[in-house]
């Protein structure tokens, strides 16, 4: 549990991490995921509640924790008066990495976020996704076994996302424990093996991707667009058809077990939609069912 | 305080190399432009001791000390320029650069996430931060001995006693960096500096003061480090800077303490 003065940011979450595993924290923004990953990286107290990682009190012992732990913020902040390989030689060192080690284990990770060229530059002129491998790179400086990741890659583009995520599937094949917050579905479908939901400070959802879809969505969502100025008329008549029936602005949402036999009762009810799409329910669709679609800030 | 010092103090040779890792990382950020910067601090109180120690003092003359002895002018300005030059370095590094590396660069976001605590960072900042300043020490003590101003053997235990100086200003900057909320603040600081630099026996004696402004200017920060060094320079014998020490060996340690008591509230959310 974390508060600020009065405002609670994580109300009471009850999580284990197995490790190994690559567990995920959703959310929108202003659930409590940066807060509660704060607190497991040991850089913020929780106000109540337990919290054990590696076995150890993170308020006894965080140095001992954080020297085993790689973190990687929301926020880049590399050191911008050294260069990309001083940030990792000298990032070691704040962890009593020995020097040569330290040249060694930096030129190892900077090929393996393929920065090598890079290496002698500032980190000031580095786009967007070289700062976030940089930040990456650094969290792993020390071995870790636990990493950290807040929002990983957002605000990267699509290369340099898929470039990110193919280097933390790398490292959990190496068996790092993985702990990331993201509000990326596709992300959280492609590295998590278990996610929690969270949202105002509390846990409203827990399970394996798959499993959450199972449990809070259907198998597929048929997406219907009639040329009407409301499609509130249409989605009356089309109560009662699958599961669920949800209305947007421009287009009604039909969360069915079977898309095309529903398409075709669309039809026998006499409807015409402009556009009719048939996809797999994901992850995104769990998490606005569980979330809401009013935007909280 | 002790017992809230003494826990943190056991794991000595933990605190010390993660400190010194944060005086490496400064090394490593040290770049040409800075240079100039240290030359600048060296430079400025030399300019001082030439312009008023030897112009100022040819007007003035001979000075008696309270022990009766007569001093040229610039014997007497020179030991309050050192003090005042390793006052001025410590700050420039523990207010400006720190406040800076702490609110602008977050440097020391990104050092939390490791095993170094914000004690640690405080004591390794404050390290580098008497590099610099000793350095300046080291070179005007130099030239002192080259004027003729001081022998070499009192300049030799004037090194630790300015050196000193830098700590407890360094700690007390660092301190007080903690507590400003943007750039505007150090302006504050900037005139409470000059104003030090004037009013601490540097120029004048204090006793040349109205009895009042003699006793408050006495319990001053820099007035003690002026005493004190000013005593081992010109040869002053007797237990007086006794006091002197164990005042700024006082403000170091409380400066240390509420920096990184600050800096723990301020980067542990």
């Amino acid at each position: 549990m974390k508060r600020f003065g009065d405002f609670v940011a994580v109300d009471g979450i009850d999580v284990e991490v197995r490790s190994g595993e690559a567990f995920g924290f959703l959310g929108p923004n202003g659930a409590g995921k940066s807060s509660t990953m704060r607190m497991v990286g040991c850089i913020s107290p929780p106000s109540g509640g337990e919290l054990r990682i590696l076995g150890m009190d993170p308020v006894a012992d965080g140095p001992a924790i954080r020297a085993r732990l790689g973190v990687c913020p929301q926020l880049d902040n590399l050191d911008p008066e050294l260069t990309v390989r001083e940030n990792l030689t000298v990032y070691a060192r704040y962890f009593g990495i020995a020097r040569r080690a330290a040249r060694e284990r930096a030129d190892e990770l900077l090929d393996f976020v393929q920065l090598s060229e890079r290496a002698d530059s500032k980190v000031e002129p580095l786009s967007g996704g070289m700062k976030r491998r940089l930040t990456i790179a650094r969290a792993l400086v020390n071995d870790p076994e636990i990493v950290l990741l807040d929002e990983p890659t957002t605000g990267l583009d699509p290369q340099a996302r898929h470039l990110v995520w193919e280097r933390l599937f790398r490292l959990k094949q190496q068996g790092v424990t993985l702990v990331l917050t993201t509000h990326y579905m596709d992300e959280a479908e492609q590295l998590c093996d278990r996610l929690v939901v969270m949202d105002g400070g509390r846990i409203v959802a827990e399970g394996s991707p798959r499993a959450l879809i199972e449990r809070h969505s259907t198998r597929e969502v048929v997406e219907l667009r009639f040329a009407a100025e409301s499609q509130e008329p249409f989605a009356d008549k089309l109560d009662g058809l699958g599961e669920r029936v949800e209305v947007l602005p421009d287009r009604v949402l039909l969360y069915v077990p079977d898309g095309d036999a529903a398409v075709a009762e669309v039809s026998a009810l006499g409807l015409n939609p402009a556009n009719v799409l048939v996809r797999r329910s994901g992850l995104e669709d769990v998490f606005l069912h569980l979330t809401g679609r009013t935007l909280v800030d | 305080m002790l017992t809230l010092v003494l826990p943190r103090l056991v794991d000595v040779s933990a605190v010390s190399r993660r400190s010194a890792s944060v005086v490496e990382r400064n090394v490593a950020a040290l770049k040409s432009v800075y240079w100039l910067l240290l030359l600048s601090g060296f430079v400025e109180p030399l300019l001082y001791l030439l312009s008023i120690g030897v112009g100022v003092g040819a007007l003035v003359g001979d000075l008696p000390l309270p022990d009766g002895r007569l001093v040229s002018y610039a014997e007497f300005v020179a030991p309050a320029m050192l003090a005042s030059s390793a006052m001025t370095g410590a700050l420039a590094e523990t207010t400006f650069n720190f406040f800076g590396k702490m609110k602008y660069m977050k440097l020391y976001d990104g050092m939390i996430a490791t095993p170094v605590r914000p004690f640690e960072i405080a004591l390794g900042e404050l390290g580098w931060a008497m590099l610099r300043g000793s350095a300046y020490s080291a070179a005007f003590l130099a030239v002192m001995v080259a004027l003729h101003l001081t022998t070499v053997a009192r300049a030799l235990t004037a090194l630790p006693a300015a050196v000193l100086v830098g700590f407890a200003f360094g700690a007390l900057g660092m301190a007080v960096s903690t507590f400003m909320r943007s750039w505007q603040d150090f302006d504050l600081m900037g005139s409470a500096q000059f104003t030090l630099f004037l009013f601490s026996g540097t120029f004048v004696p204090a006793q040349a003061y109205p009895t009042l402004l003699h006793w408050l200017v006495e319990v001053t920060p820099l007035y003690r480090s002026v005493h004190l060094i000013r005593g081992v320079t010109l040869g002053v014998g007797g237990w007086a800077w006794l006091l002197d020490v164990l005042y700024l060996v006082a403000m170091m340690a409380v400066g240390l303490l509420v920096a990184s008591r600050r800096m723990g509230r301020l980067l542990y959310p």
